[in-house]
């Protein structure tokens, strides 16, 4: 009889336990869907960035200028200079960790080097090094020399934050992981190392407006396409005007709500609800990109990319903006855009044409956000919904980073699903509003090639979604951000299916009566209402 | 089955142990993390493990019904699919039980002479460990799917104005009609 090894016999030639070492003597190992591609030389060169080149970042060689060390400490050295902030934030952390388990990639990928800590310290060793008089004392003091090593680990790590700022909730002093990404996102970018995921949409931006280069007439046919839908579900026919003078309000949000799904539901909510209250506005096709991923690039790109907004609200002859659902776009809105771009004399103080509602939190910038303006529509009686329409619905609300920690909206959202639907559920409090988890996929890592590092980031979202699935049966997770739009129904699809994602202003639109509409028999996706799942199979 | 009763009166032991042993597959500051964050949503990876663990064991205690324990056992496939693991290293945790149930009961087990339950346990382990490989390749499959569709998805609208999208279930229920 042939001797049987015991079950610890047969693991004992096995260690489990990965090496333990120093994060400085840890080199940094590129993983298969945790990293982007490397940005392509023509859009560089189109929106004038240096450096562009044919690179491959799954390669040895990224062909880096001789001088790349000398670049990235210049450049450095003046981002030390000009933003007080980013001197701060490599000066004072105490490590005490309290930022460490906190962010979804590190709570979803299990890599330390995702630890806000740890990650801000990869850059922080650096300054150490080159601007501190301790950090000539090397590796005893927190410092390391740059090496092309240490400057790809900078790469793969700061591609691995969202920027989405739930660490800087918990650092006692207010630490901003955001914003030392966005340094070391500009330090890559001088040596012509961003993505092609973000470099393709920037000069896009630049070039005609929005992220897929769409032309005016592009627009105006996918405009015209989705009206007759809208007009086949609610016999209503709605004529928005493009880029027409003297409008009161411009209105302003990200082009994926009209070419791309679920995105393009929130857009015809837009249009219905402007159409209803005969708002005068109208579209650009100039600005039709809220999206600024100059956010993810540098603060002059930022400001470039921005400039359109202000720019076609005055050659328009508008009195004020109006912007749409999204979440990096309303950062850089209620953020940067009035030092950046402002003052905007041009502009009046927004106030409600319907309600005649002064809009003061906005007086500055004269750029009002959607969820403001219907709340305060509501909040007067203006519209009259049945919120019967979204029964077959089971909603909950996912706070977007942007909109929630960059700019305390709260309340509105919610008030308006509150007044659309019957059925809704809150997910739990440590996964929401100021403490909302990132759909793991914002601040230009929605690219394909790196789904399995989304997924994981967007885990603690899944999960939390996943329990008030299990626990109140919710069917549907709405949400503010037209990134969150695009990337949360693959998440969703991967970690638990039949959850469906949706805007907040779909909602509106589906419960919105309207006066001429017909019977309606299908919601805005062009499926049966509750009760009306028979009539469809009928016909 | 008396291993069966074995499991049972020890399955806080083993589960600790086998939560440790696997959560030791993940870098040392990591896993202090998953072992010491209670909260489910701060730390989802933990938790589905450690939800995971109870009800294989809860499983193997008495008959083994894959249907039943085959969501929790997908639910940490589904993560350790996607995380830093090779196939056999994203599946392999399953193997460590049968460590970790030998080093708990290997007197009982060598007093009482189980041998045969014990293999019938290590045989259920076995088909676990199938089943756990099943849904391993399922997840990279669905993570490819993912990628392709949503290539198609973020386009969708202009794809199917310039007919370049090609609604094969809108298809299918034409056909059907005729």
């Amino acid at each position: 009889m042939a001797i049987k090894p015991k079950p610890n016999e047969l693991l004992s030639g096995i260690n489990y336990k990965p090496p333990l070492k120093q994060w400085m003597d840890e080199p940094v190992e590129f993983k298969k869907g945790y990293y982007c591609y490397g940005a392509k030389p023509k859009n560089l060169e189109y929106i004038g960035f240096p450096n562009g080149r044919e690179w491959n970042s799954s390669e040895q060689d990224w062909k880096l200028v001789d001088n790349w060390k000398e670049i990235f400490l210049e450049g450095m050295e003046n981002l030390l200079k000009k933003f007080r902030s980013f001197r701060l934030f490599m000066d004072i952390c105490v490590r005490c960790g309290a930022c460490a388990d906190k962010c979804h990639f590190f709570i979803g990928t299990g890599d330390p080097k995702n630890m806000p800590v740890l990650r801000a310290e990869l850059l922080r060793s650096i300054y150490r090094r080159y601007f501190t008089v301790a950090g000539k004392l090397g590796k005893i003091a927190g410092a390391r020399d740059l090496t092309e090593d240490v400057f790809k680990e900078i790469w793969y790590y700061y591609y691995q934050c969202t920027e989405c700022r739930r660490c800087s909730v918990f650092c006692p002093y207010g630490i901003d992981q955001a914003e030392i990404t966005m340094m070391g996102r500009e330090l890559i970018n001088l040596l012509g190392c961003c993505t092609d995921w973000i470099s393709g949409p920037l000069a896009n931006c630049y070039r005609t407006g929005n992220h897929l280069g769409l032309q005016p007439h592009t627009i105006k046919s996918n405009f015209d396409y989705m009206l007759d839908d809208l007009e086949e579900h609610t016999g209503v026919r709605v004529e928005p005007t493009f880029n027409r003078k003297g409008a009161e309000i411009l209105f302003v949000t990200p082009s994926a709500d009209f070419f791309a799904e679920p995105g393009v539901f929130t857009c015809m909510g837009y249009l219905l609800l402007f159409h209803y209250l005969g708002l005068d506005y109208t579209w650009s096709t100039y600005a039709s990109e809220g999206g600024n991923f100059g956010l993810f690039t540098s603060n002059e790109m930022m400001k470039r990319l921005n400039s359109k907004i202000y720019a076609e609200s005055k050659r328009l002859g508008v009195k004020w903006i109006l912007g749409g659902e999204c979440g990096h776009m309303w950062r850089v809105l209620h953020q940067y855009m009035d030092t950046m771009n402002g003052p905007a004399d041009h502009l009046e103080a927004p106030v409600s044409p319907i309600t005649g509602t002064r809009f003061d939190n906005a007086k500055s910038t004269r750029m009002v956000h959607i969820a403001e303006f219907t709340a305060d529509l509501i909040k007067n009686g203006k519209l009259k919904f049945d919120p019967s329409r979204n029964d077959n619905l089971n909603v909950t609300f996912h706070d977007s980073c942007n909109t929630s920690r960059g700019m305390g909206i709260f309340e509105e959202p919610r008030y308006i699903i509150n007044s659309v639907c019957n059925h809704f559920h809150e997910m739990p409090d440590n996964t929401i509003r100021e403490n909302t988890f990132c759909c793991g996929s914002g601040s230009g890592l929605n690219a394909g090639e790196i789904e399995e590092l989304r997924m994981l980031g967007g885990l603690p979202r899944a999960h939390a979604v996943k329990y008030v699935k299990e626990k109140h049966g919710v069917n549907m997770l709405s949400c503010i951000c037209a990134i969150d739009r695009a990337v949360l129904p693959p998440m969703i699809d991967y970690w638990m299916p039949d959850v469906g994602v949706c805007g907040v202003h779909e909602l509106v639109g589906n419960a919105l009566i309207i006066p001429g509409e017909k019977e309606r028999e299908n919601n805005l996706r062009g499926e049966p209402l509750p009760g009306m799942e028979e009539k469809g199979e009928e016909e | 089955m008396r291993i069966g009763l074995l499991l049972s009166e020890k399955k806080h032991e083993i589960a600790k142990t086998w939560f440790d042993l696997i959560v030791e597959t993940y870098p040392q500051d990591t896993a202090n993390f998953l072992k010491t964050q209670k909260n489910r949503f701060g730390n989802p990876v933990g938790f589905t493990i450690s939800e995971g663990i109870d009800a294989i064991l809860g499983e193997l205690s008495g008959e083994l019904d894959l249907a039943r324990v085959s969501p929790y056992l997908d639910n940490i496939i589904r993560i350790r699919a996607i995380q830093d693991f090779t196939p056999s290293q994203a599946v392999g945790f399953i193997f460590l039980l049968k460590k970790v149930i030998w080093e708990a009961l290997a007197s009982e087990i060598r007093k009482n002479q189980l041998f045969d339950e014990l293999l019938v346990i290590e045989s259920q382990i076995d088909q676990l460990a199938n089943v756990s490989f099943d849904m391993y390749i399922a997840c990279r499959e669905k993570i490819y799917k993912l990628r392709a569709n949503e290539l198609r998805n973020r386009t969708s609208r202009i794809l199917k104005m310039s007919n370049m999208f090609k609604d094969t279930e809108a298809e299918e229920k034409d056909t059907a009609g005729f």
